[in-house]
């Protein structure tokens, strides 16, 4: 089983989710644990992972050899994100706009582009607590965070119950963690905003076909339209977590909840057997 | 111009909150919604739509299945594992490059444009409004984000408006970078968790990479003491202004389920920081959208984001 964790808005509650669902499960079945946030990852705050293995995600970036380029503009004209230009004798690279897709190279009628390598952010591996641990880390300053979470996922095992903390949001980066899991976790909290932003993410988790399941953070405060959404939507509510200030403080300092209250561990434990079930329909 | 835009790193930790909290205090303004991905400042505003309009960022690939032959060059080229076996081309793995349209040899492929999501602008009680929403699955936040921004600026020329407030995203990737280009200053939302302090020293370091003045708001400081103080200690120690504390408050999830702005609940310690939090913030601002401000004077390093 791979369960994504995710959630629309920022700040419901995934990591506190994903990191107790690993630890919980972990008992009774090999489990591995990917922080695939690579613009925040927090993973690594509340299980202290020994990495044994770090890489680097590199974009590969055109190099314009002057001496064999002929000024014919065809890299400048082919590039669709406008990374490439002709100022004067010049062809100018603007490396921050590029995607490394290498279709100037492809292009160039000379073969005057070779490319060369820019780190992006590294894939790191190791061991936490008995789980197998991933994570993927966008440099400060890069804006592509794609290619590092495609990365970290090549590192899923097939035999392992996956567990992958997602960033927040509807974007690319959430897309790209969503895709080709069997069941996305939807973390949420009872306000107008948790319940707008449940929906953008729920609508991009059908459209990859993904089945979904809803765990309502702080629950008590707010209202209850969350829940009134899922009953029409027909998406299963499989835990509610109250809002509590012991709950908040465990958080702050890197407490993973199953170990603060331990009576959560039972819970994720069965939340396990649940989401199994929200696969299988 | 003024603008003045909410980053936190970590999602969750007020931004909206203290946007329309800005939104409601600051006279003579434009709004603008930069959080494409999950757009949520409209809810505390009571919008009037306006305008509207379709936004094509992208292009995809469409192969011709009856002018290709199979080759599997198209697959072999590109980067983004887009192609299927079959030589069909995923919409939401391709990236629009046309490097299979380049190695194609029977001319079997074309990019065409797609309608990624919707732009709008808006009348509110508090000044106009200019948002989007990206389609489920689509891409290109960051453009998105720049097509907010213009329209945010247009509204501001049109209604002689000096000052812009502007929602960011979570996070520190494509879509932040391009709201984070061109801004007058920043505000880093962020709250007392180990969590908070690692994603404020990368959303830090994003901002200051693009040279634009920061400043701090710690929001439900009174969760943890200790790292409300180690948050403070780090503020310090990098020369970020500390606006304000926030302190946890339930009438600040209580009007977000309802959508209004805590600052105008009476008795709430949150709405009373708050409103301190602006006062210190125009404080700092000495020339704080003053008319006849020359508009790029402040104007910082353009940053560029791809997608």
């Amino acid at each position: 089983m791979r369960v994504a964790v995710a959630s629309g808005k920022g700040g419901t509650g995934k990591t506190t989710v994903a990191v107790s669902l690993a630890l919980a499960l972990a008992e009774t079945q090999p489990v591995q644990l990917l922080d695939c946030d690579v613009e925040e990852p927090n993973v690594h705050l509340f299980v202290r992972p020994e990495i044994a293995a770090t890489r680097s995600v590199d974009k590969l970036l055109p190099r314009v050899n002057e001496a064999v380029c002929q000024r014919c503009g065809a890299c400048v004209r082919a590039c669709e994100f406008h990374a490439l230009g002709l100022l004067g004798d010049h062809i100018l690279a603007f490396p921050e706009l590029c995607h490394g897709c290498g279709r100037c190279v492809l292009v160039c009628p000379h073969g005057a582009i070779d490319e060369v390598a820019h780190s992006l952010g590294t894939v790191e591996t190791g061991t936490a607590r008995g789980l197998l641990y991933g994570q993927g880390t966008l440099n400060v300053g890069e804006a592509m965070a794609t290619p590092i979470i495609r990365e970290l996922k090549r590192e899923i095992r097939p035999e392992f119950t996956v567990v992958l903390d997602a960033p927040p949001g509807t974007g690319c980066p959430a897309i790209a963690v969503l895709r080709g899991v069997d069941v996305a976790l939807l973390v949420t909290e009872p306000t107008s905003f948790g319940l707008h932003d449940l929906a953008a993410a729920v609508g991009v988790a059908r459209t990859l076909d993904v089945p979904v399941a809803v765990i309502l953070n702080r629950a008590g405060v707010g209202d209850d339209r969350v829940e009134a959404y899922c009953a029409d939507e027909e998406i299963p509510l499989l835990m509610k977590i109250p809002f509590d200030r012991a709950i908040a403080a465990s958080y702050a300092v890197g407490t993973p909840l199953v170990d603060a209250l331990p009576e959560w561990r039972e819970r994720f434990a069965a939340l396990g057997k649940r989401l199994e079930a929200v696969m299988a329909r | 111009m003024t603008e003045v835009l909410f980053l936190s790193g970590k999602g969750g930790t007020g931004k909206t909150s203290l946007a329309g909290a800005f939104a409601v205090l600051m006279d003579e303004k434009v709004l603008a919604d930069c959080d494409v991905d999950a757009a949520n400042l409209h809810l505390l505003l009571a919008p009037r739509l306006v305008d509207e309009g379709n936004y094509e960022g992208s292009k995809a690939a469409e192969v011709s299945p009856d002018r290709c032959t199979g080759c599997g060059r198209c697959r072999e080229v590109c980067r983004f594992d887009a192609v299927s076996a079959e030589f069909r081309i995923d919409p939401f793995l391709c990236e629009g490059c046309g490097a299979c349209l380049t190695a194609c040899p029977a001319g079997a492929i074309d990019l065409v444009p797609r309608v990624s999501g919707r732009w709008f602008t808006a009348a509110t009680c508090f000044g106009p409004l200019a948002s989007a929403e990206l389609y489920p699955g689509e891409e290109t936040s960051g453009k998105l984000v720049s097509l907010v921004k213009q329209k945010a600026r247009a509204l501001a020329e049109d209604g002689r408006l000096e000052r812009i407030v502007l929602d960011g995203s979570p996070g520190i990737g494509c879509p932040v970078i391009a709201s984070v280009s061109g801004v007058t200053s920043a505000i880093l939302v962020t709250e007392p968790s180990l969590s908070g302090l690692h994603d404020l020293e990368r959303i830090l370091g994003v901002v200051r990479h693009f040279g634009i003045p920061a400043y701090l708001v710690v929001n439900k400081a009174d969760l943890s003491l200790e790292l409300a103080e180690r948050l403070e200690t780090f503020a310090a120690d990098h020369n970020l202004p500390l606006l304000g504390r926030i302190p946890y408050d339930e009438a600040v999830l209580q009007c977000l389920a309802t959508g209004r702005s805590v600052v105008n609940e009476k008795h709430s310690p949150a709405g009373e920081a708050m409103r301190a939090i602006y006062q210190r913030f125009v404080e700092l601002q000495s020339d704080f959208g003053t008319a006849g401000d020359e508009p790029t004077s402040h104007r910082v390093r353009e940053g560029k984001s791809t997608t």
